[in-house]
């Protein structure tokens, strides 16, 4: 299992194909902030986003925030939610909009194998509820797109070595939940026959 | 409201809105050394990255007095009232109530609370019978414990409920947590406290699951049979390898705490109710001439 350190966004495809399930990364440069309001906006309300997201890296998140008088907003706490009830965005995101990359907490299901392999893209395991630590590794709030979702908008994070980071799903087919929860299940049947 | 009541209702209020902040910001000791205890027994790759990064984070929450989750959850609260307790609980409720909204206003936190069809937020973390309170009546006392969990979505939304016949047995009843926390997998943020009801009837089955939740991490049901069957289902958790995170690994629960109830002969009800690793709870004892002691653990 290999460490990396990239830079999003992207623009070559190989610094996505080079991870693989399992490796630790670390992430620089800048990085958007996305949740369910916000892609049901864009997919389901067909509202086209104001962000350009090729090659980008979206983090599932709705920040804690302070707005200050100049309009810009102050970071408070600013932590990852859960993925897997965002996961049919998976496709259209990358197909659509070019987005590389999706961070969040807890996988997604085996839905986002296909469309992460056929796209090129990546899902990256942070650890939930660890938002006192990411809140030191985002250096500023640059930009806020759709604030009446608030804290459900678009935003743009600039970001200094976040992470550590897992890749739970890589461009090549491999899924540590998908192996975790086929390992599980098997192992249940073990466990009921000892019952 | 008499003097008396109108000084022990800002006092409660002044202890909600402490305990919110307090228990968002500092987990309780008991939850740290479970939390130390895991990262010992943690083998695999994923699993020990991601309990030094929990380790982590607990310590910058303390250096930066910030919160351990962005996730300001539900406030809950516990309340074990005296009968002798100045206070009648309707103002008791609406005292937590103001402390929540103060504590959301001021610090700020981020608030959570929508309507559950329009989803248009609510209010500063209250709204529609929001905050959830649990009730208990002490008689023969004359004081008020409250305690906070503030209970974040993404453990939450990881409950589940199963009406097991009673033909199921005890067995049904371990069946049924095992699978619910196999195919909760990584969501709820694992590894944290599985809270298992069981009895009574289907609603109560799972009051008394988010009951177990508030527990202090491994304390024991005060029934021998029951306590035997924390003790069985916490082993068996952790040989599903579902590990920390989900990302797999030795440590799937701190613990898994157990309340229950008589049933009817022909009900076996099953709920679980999952708190994740950042099982925040903190607590306080009011007495009824307004002296308040927050270093009280229930």
């Amino acid at each position: 299992m290999a460490n990396h350190t990239v830079t999003f966004p992207i623009t070559d495809p190989n610094e996505i194909l080079k991870l693989r399930a399992g490796d630790e990364v670390t992430v620089q440069g800048h990085i958007i902030g996305i949740r369910d309001r916000t892609q049901i906006r864009i997919f389901d309300q067909g509202v086209e986003p104001p962000m350009n997201l090729a090659g980008a890296f979206l983090l599932h998140t709705a920040p804690g925030v302070r707005k200050l008088e100049s309009g810009k907003y102050e970071k408070v706490c600013i932590g990852t939610t859960t993925s897997a009830r965002m996961v049919r965005f998976t496709e259209p995101l990358g197909r659509q909009y070019g987005v590389r990359a999706i961070c969040g907490k807890g996988g997604f299901p085996d839905a986002a194998i296909a469309p992460m392999t056929e796209l090129g893209m990546v899902y990256f395991a942070i650890v939930g509820g660890a938002a006192a630590l990411e809140t030191t590794q985002i250096e500023e709030i640059e930009d806020v797109m759709w604030e009446e979702l608030m804290p459900e908008c678009l935003w743009k994070f600039r970001v200094k070595d976040f992470g550590p980071l897992t890749v739970g799903i890589d461009a090549h087919g491999n899924s540590l939940y998908h192996d975790v929860q086929t390992r599980a299940k098997a192992k249940l049947e073990e466990l009921f026959a000892r019952l | 409201m008499s003097t008396v009541e109108t000084d022990l209702a800002g006092v409660v209020e002044d202890a909600a809105a402490h305990l919110y902040v307090w228990a968002l910001k500092d987990i309780p000791q008991d939850l740290r050394d479970a939390l130390a205890d895991a990262r010992l027994r943690e083998t695999s790759i994923p699993g020990k990255r991601v309990l030094e990064t929990i380790h982590k984070n607990v310590n910058i929450a303390d250096r930066d007095n910030n919160l351990v989750c962005q996730d300001t959850g539900i406030a809950v609260y516990t309340c074990r009232v005296g009968e002798h307790f100045p206070l009648h609980p309707t103002r008791i409720y609406e005292s937590l109530r103001n402390g929540t909204a103060r504590a959301t206003i001021d610090h700020p936190l981020r608030s959570n609370a929508v309507h559950t069809i329009t989803r248009e937020n609510t209010g500063p973390n209250i709204g529609y019978r929001l905050p959830i309170v649990h009730w208990e009546f002490i008689e023969d006392w004359d004081g008020l414990d409250v305690k906070c969990v503030p209970k974040g979505s993404g453990s939450e939304n990881m409950s589940f409920l199963k009406m097991c016949v009673p033909a199921d047995g005890v067995n049904g009843v371990k069946k049924f947590v095992l699978e619910s926390i196999v195919g909760a997998g990584g969501k709820p943020c694992p590894p944290g406290i599985v809270g298992v009801g069981i009895g009574g009837t289907a609603d109560f089955a799972m009051y008394l699951a988010k009951e177990a939740i508030t527990r202090p991490v491994g304390t024991r049901n005060s029934d021998p049979l029951v306590a035997q069957l924390e003790d069985e289902l916490y082993g068996l958790l952790n040989e599903t390898g579902i590990g920390p995170m989900g990302l797999g690994g030795d440590v799937t629960v701190l613990q898994c705490h157990i309340e229950h109830a008589d049933t009817h002969m022909t009900l076996n009800p099953v709920a679980v109710n999952y708190q994740c690793w950042a099982a925040r709870r903190a607590s306080a004892h009011i007495s009824s001439n307004g002296e308040t002691d927050f270093d009280r653990e229930f």
